[in-house]
């Protein structure tokens, strides 16, 4: 039987906790865990976490033939509600019978692995499923969770060896990873703190409130070498110092979850999945810090991740990590959720303190720092997500451990979400130092469709374009930068041939432009500006001179610009005129688009020798542009076509050409 | 004016935070969840009852991009324009979303059953082009699967 939850005084009693909790997991014979992150529910994870307890629930109603001792069963439901319903051999005051036949289904964080999706994995097995479906629960369920059968048809198989692989372990995407913050997703259940003591989850707050003084505790943070994980990679233990060293009569620390870079979903993944990683580390710094009250500042298109806090956040409270005299010491702290409000200028500090504060999300002037003067005019440590999620493995770890990891200027870990172009989209945790080869290739299985690596854009709308000719470079704060890019949060956008990077270039300028707060004049007409000239360049119209007033706007606008939206919002015109300058001239002084995506830059065209007539181009073209006869070559009326793709796609003979 | 018992929903919001300017926004949250936008007469009312000027409260309300002042359809759709979606068709979705409501420009079908919005990065690369319907996912949404998806939604 589960103990109730009460408040966990001192470290004995934790121990003492985490043993009974853990005890009560080997109970279970088999554990059958859903991924429920967002990737894997909306490909159906809910319907198989749904059939999957549906199942197991029956063996409680209906015991299998042969196997009468079928008796207690324990289900979690899903998240949508976040209420646990369980059913279990507690539910009428007995603990469970030794040799009792357990079956526990629940719902993880996410595996990563989302191109899969979904997964589900049993326990004590291993067996690693993908693309699950809920017509296939009563076989994983009668198969491998009662008879510890392995299902073929259910293993992931590479695409290349053509070999099925048991285990995540296998696979590739998994074997160069090194999981220390993910090292929770896809194993506990985030709706459960019990599932995170059992793994040893608040150890680390009891030896840092009980064996440790404040000073200690930074020294150790500042002695791991973890640096910010938001973008800046700011020296995390140096600004705690400067924090607790400044003046105040009260003390803030805030978790930026705002996660604004499109393409990135580390830190939801993160927030959803392991949430009391977050809360731990952050009771950690303001313990180190001298706070009493915290605040978690979540994007607005993340209602998942807020949910999982809340459960989290009470969860914490019961068992007393969160309210009064945390873990018997006389310190004090509490922490409240803000949810964004859909502005991406948000994420940046000032702008974050000032949304907080119920303004407009408009940045300050830098020369007064947040750790001095943040929320409310007070001393303020603001830490992105993964920054927090490191900080409990630290500091039950040790500086030295923590140290080890990684390259000289930039320790442990850092997860990435690698998507666009690539075959394995999904999240990856790398030991700093790994080569973008290595991370696109070996674990991102390389480009889709067999297509050419065009650049990999890092750092999100304020990082740069990095092309084929510095794949071996290591991800490292300061390498990244010096390539014109940055770490940023960890976006790693894969970009092929049919990519072209002047428009890619615009996107991102488009965003910037609509995003900038609009507070200094350099960042809304500078953009703007640099916005125009690129439509122009797209759009066939480019003028002589227009990279050149592209790179001086660019660095006005670095120079003068109030914050760093602005000062780093020309990293991916100026990285893709660097790389890729080739491009933009034949867009202005050809204008040609070699990519094929700039529309009145290039125009399909069927290779009559290649086309068989096959038709298939013909009836997926939507406005009727493409004629000919079966078995006959067919031809693109250029004044009807919408260049919309449709029969680029359609044709497997590679007879459509963009020219 | 009949004095009702029931406190008002804006004052609901206000006292589930205790009150204070510093939750103008979680407060404006809460008002547009209940009536799916920001009405005029419920802001005039914060305004009073927080003792902020209205400007204050309209400052905020232009600002982030989540808050609407105009009544929204019945059911929202949401277009990740987010850099993967984006290199991989988000644009032609929304061209295509637009031709099946009959919506060229604008947010809100006159019927009132849709309001269309494009969102920066929903954070479900993996499953790129996204189109989030009242909250639901719908992965590798191309536009041939459009009307289909939104048949579901009356
Ligand atoms: C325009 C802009 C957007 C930002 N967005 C984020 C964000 O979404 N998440 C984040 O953690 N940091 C973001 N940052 C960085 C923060 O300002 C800040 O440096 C960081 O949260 C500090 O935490 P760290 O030291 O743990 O990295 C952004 C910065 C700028 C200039």
């Amino acid at each position: 039987m589960e103990p109730a939850p009460a408040t966990v005084r001192n470290l004995e009693a934790l121990e003492a906790l985490q043993q009974t909790l853990l005890k009560n997991r080997k109970l279970a014979n088999a554990t059958i865990a859903t991924c429920c992150g967002t990737g894997c529910v909306a490909k159906g994870a809910i319907d198989v976490f749904q059939a999957l307890r549906q199942e197991v629930a029956k063996l409680r109603s209906a015991p299998v033939p042969g196997r009468r001792d079928v008796k207690s069963v324990k289900t979690l439901a899903h998240t949508g509600d976040s209420q646990h319903t369980s059913v279990s051999a507690a539910k009428n005051g007995r603990a469970p019978v030794p040799g009792t036949l357990r079956v526990v289904s629940k719902c993880t964080g996410c595996h990563g692995f989302c191109e899969y999706g979904p997964i589900v994995v049993v326990q004590p097995h291993n067996f690693f499923y993908t693309n699950v479906k809920k017509e296939d629960a009563p076989e994983i369920v009668a198969q491998s969770a009662l008879e510890g059968k392995v299902i073929e048809r259910l293993l992931y198989r590479n695409p290349v060896t053509r070999k099925r692989a048991t285990r995540a372990e296998d696979i590739p995407f998994y074997q160069k990873q090194r999981r220390i913050v993910l090292s929770h997703n896809g194993v506990l259940d985030a709706t459960d703190i019990r599932d995170y003591i059992a793994a040893g989850g608040y150890r680390a707050l009891g030896k840092a409130l009980r064996q440790m003084t404040p000073e200690a505790i930074i020294a150790e943070i500042e002695n791991s070498g973890l640096r910010g994980r938001g973008g800046a990679g700011f020296p995390t233990g140096k600004k705690w110092a400067a924090c607790r060293q400044a003046r105040g009569d009260r003390r803030y620390v805030i978790c930026n979850g705002d996660e604004g870079d499109p393409g990135a979903f580390m830190d939801r993944s993160i927030l959803e999945g392991d949430p009391h990683s977050v809360l731990e580390g952050m009771i950690i710094g303001a313990f180190a810090i001298g706070a009493s009250e915290g605040y978690i500042y979540v994007r607005n298109e993340y209602p998942l991740a807020v949910e999982r806090l809340q459960t989290a956040i009470a969860q914490a409270k019961q068992y007393g990590f969160l309210g009064r005299d945390i873990f018997g010491s006389d310190f004090s702290f509490s922490i409240r959720i803000n949810r964004g409000g859909g502005a991406f200028v948000c994420g940046e500090s000032t702008a974050l303190t000032a949304s907080l504060e119920g303004r407009p999300g408009e940045p300050r002037m830098k020369y007064i720092r947040t750790v001095e003067s943040g929320l409310w005019g007070m001393p303020t440590t603001l830490n992105n997500v993964e920054t927090w999620a490191n900080v409990p493995r630290i500091i039950h770890q040790g500086a030295a451990w923590y140290a080890a990891i990684g390259t000289a200027g930039s320790k442990g870990t850092k997860v990435f979400s690698l998507v666009g172009k690539v075959n394995n989209t999904g999240l990856v945790e790398v030991p700093m130092g790994m080569s973008l080869r290595e991370i696109i290739f070996d674990i991102g299985g390389g480009v889709q469709e067999g297509r050419q690596f065009k650049a990999v854009q890092t750092g999100g709308p304020s990082g740069g374009c990095i092309p084929a000719a510095h794949l071996d470079c290591p991800v490292d704060f300061d390498e990244l930068t010096k390539l014109g890019s940055m770490m940023g949060s960890g976006g790693m956008i894969v970009m092929d041939e049919d990519t072209c990077m002047v428009e890619v270039a615009r996107y991102f300028t488009h965003f910037l432009a609509e995003e900038s707060c609009g507070k200094c004049v350099p960042c809304r007409e500078g953009l703007s500006q640099m916005l125009a000239i690129l439509n122009r360049i797209t759009q066939g119209q480019g003028q002589p001179r227009d990279l050149e007033h592209l790179e001086f706007l660019c660095h006005l606008i670095q120079n003068t610009a109030l914050c760093g939206l602005g000062t780093s919002a020309c990293n991916p015109v100026l990285s893709t005129l660097l790389y890729f300058r080739d491009e933009y001239r034949a867009h202005v002084e050809l204008k040609k688009c070699p990519a094929g995506v700039c529309r009145n830059l290039f125009r399909y065209e069927i290779d009559p020798q290649r086309c068989k007539g096959c038709q298939r181009c013909l009836k997926d073209c939507a406005v009727g542009a493409i004629t000919g006869k079966r078995k006959m070559p067919h031809v693109i009326d250029q004044q009807q076509c919408t260049k919309c793709g449709a029969c680029f796609s359609a044709c497997r003979l590679d007879a459509i050409q963009k020219i | 004016m009949i004095a009702s018992a029931q406190p008002s929903s804006v004052a609901n919001a206000i006292q589930r935070y205790g009150g204070g300017v510093g939750f103008l926004i979680p407060i404006l949250q809460d008002i547009q969840r209940e009536y799916g936008y920001l009405p005029q007469p419920q802001l005039k009312e914060l305004s009073r009852r927080l003792g902020v000027p209205l400007s204050r409260v309209y400052n905020v309300a232009t600002f982030y991009k989540s808050f609407s002042l105009q009544p929204r359809g019945r059911h929202l759709i949401s277009v990740c324009t987010g850099t993967v979606c984006h290199l991989k068709g988000a644009v032609k979705l929304v061209e295509a979303i637009r031709g099946q409501l009959k919506l060229p420009t604008g947010e809100t079908t006159q019927d009132m059953r849709f309001s269309l919005e494009t969102v920066n990065c929903v954070g479900a690369c993996a499953l790129a082009p996204v189109l989030v319907v009242n909250g639901t996912y719908y992965a590798k949404a191309k536009p041939g699967k459009v009307a289909d998806i939104l048949k579901a939604y009356k």
